[in-house]
């Protein structure tokens, strides 16, 4: 039964992303899925940010993510490369939870 | 979208962007790998899963479910629904992309959150392709590496929250939105999914917030009119 969930996980989302790929180019070249597609991304980041520092199971909580956050907003203000941004927000969160 | 050639640093920066990312989350699969033999999938079925569907979130999901007592196949479709993401990125990435054929069979299987992220604000199809190639190869790599490491050594190795990646991550997808926000409309849909996704997280299974804020590109995109900034 384990293996049957495996492997229809596999195949279904296999064909989730070819599906994609595979939309003809002429439909994105209407205005309005154009300024969705646009959009998509500006939503999914802003959600995967929320979930990813705020998010605990089904709980909303404030802990070190929050700090690392903040300190990737900081770096980002001083225009510092990506890399910075992002082992800055790891090193912060790190260290306040060794405190 | 041009057909302009990269330039050596150009190349450079993409390059070592990507693998950050790339190993900040390939990392992850040590979490996957050890979260997914204490729900009760053997380590077979563990690699199984990061080798052959490979996206993170259905992964965790699919094993949350069965750790949780759900039915397997149960397990399998909020697996599926989350899949359903990546069909969006699909639609954003395919014509900057270009890929037809074997390449773009190919492809699909690294098209994910980070590999979209990482290809989707690049000005020409080459630089597109290298960020969108170098983040999702490098992920697939390490990430099935790890979640082996992850599933035989099972908890010994350690929390990668230990390390700060969790924070890693969220300061990374932050990153990527940085420069869009510079509109007002961008702004606001931001703000919006943020919120959306945040007051459904007690309420919906794991992964169904970020596709709930999904919704909010779709309205503003809708109701909005006038030329994208």
């Amino acid at each position: 039964m384990m293996w049957w969930a495996v492997l229809g996980a596999a195949v279904g989302c296999y064909l989730l992303k070819l599906a994609g790929l595979s939309v003809p180019p002429r439909v994105l070249e209407r205005p309005v899925i154009a300024r969705v597609a646009d959009l998509i991304p500006v939503a999914l980041l802003a959600a995967l940010i929320a979930v990813q520092v705020f998010a605990s199971g089904h709980d909303l909580v404030v802990d070190a993510r929050a700090l690392g956050l903040g300190v990737a907003v900081v770096l980002l203000l001083l225009r510092a490369p990506f890399l910075v941004v992002v082992f800055g927000a790891a090193l912060a969160a790190a260290l306040v939870r060794l405190a | 979208m041009t057909d302009a050639p990269l330039d050596r640093s150009e190349r450079a920066a993409i390059i070592r962007d990507s693998l950050g990312v790339g190993i900040a989350t390939g990392a992850y699969g040590v979490s996957f790998g050890a979260v997914s033999v204490s729900a009760g999938l053997s380590v077979a079925q563990t690699c199984a899963l990061s080798l052959l569907v490979f996206t993170g979130a259905s992964q965790f999901a699919l094993v949350g479910v069965v750790a949780a007592g759900g039915a397997p196949l149960s397990g399998a479709l909020t697996a599926l629904l989350l899949g359903t993401r990546n069909t969006l990125y699909g639609l954003r990435m395919a014509p900057l992309l270009r890929f037809t054929g074997w390449r773009r069979i190919g492809a699909a299987q690294v098209l994910i959150d980070e590999s979209t992220a990482m290809g989707v604000t690049r000005e020409t199809t080459a630089a597109a392709r290298l960020g969108f190639l170098t983040t999702g190869v490098s992920i697939f790599v390490l990430w099935n590496l790890f979640t082996a490491v992850g599933a035989v050594a099972g908890n010994e190795i350690g929390d990668p929250r230990t390390y700060g990646l969790d924070a890693a991550v969220g300061a990374a997808f932050l990153a990527l939105l940085w420069p869009r926000l510079r509109s007002r409309r961008n702004q606001l849909v931001a703000a919006a999914a943020a919120v959306v996704a945040l007051a459904t997280v007690p309420i919906v299974p794991a992964g169904v917030p970020v596709l709930a804020a999904a919704a909010v590109a779709l309205l503003a995109g809708v109701l909005t009119t006038g030329e994208s900034p």
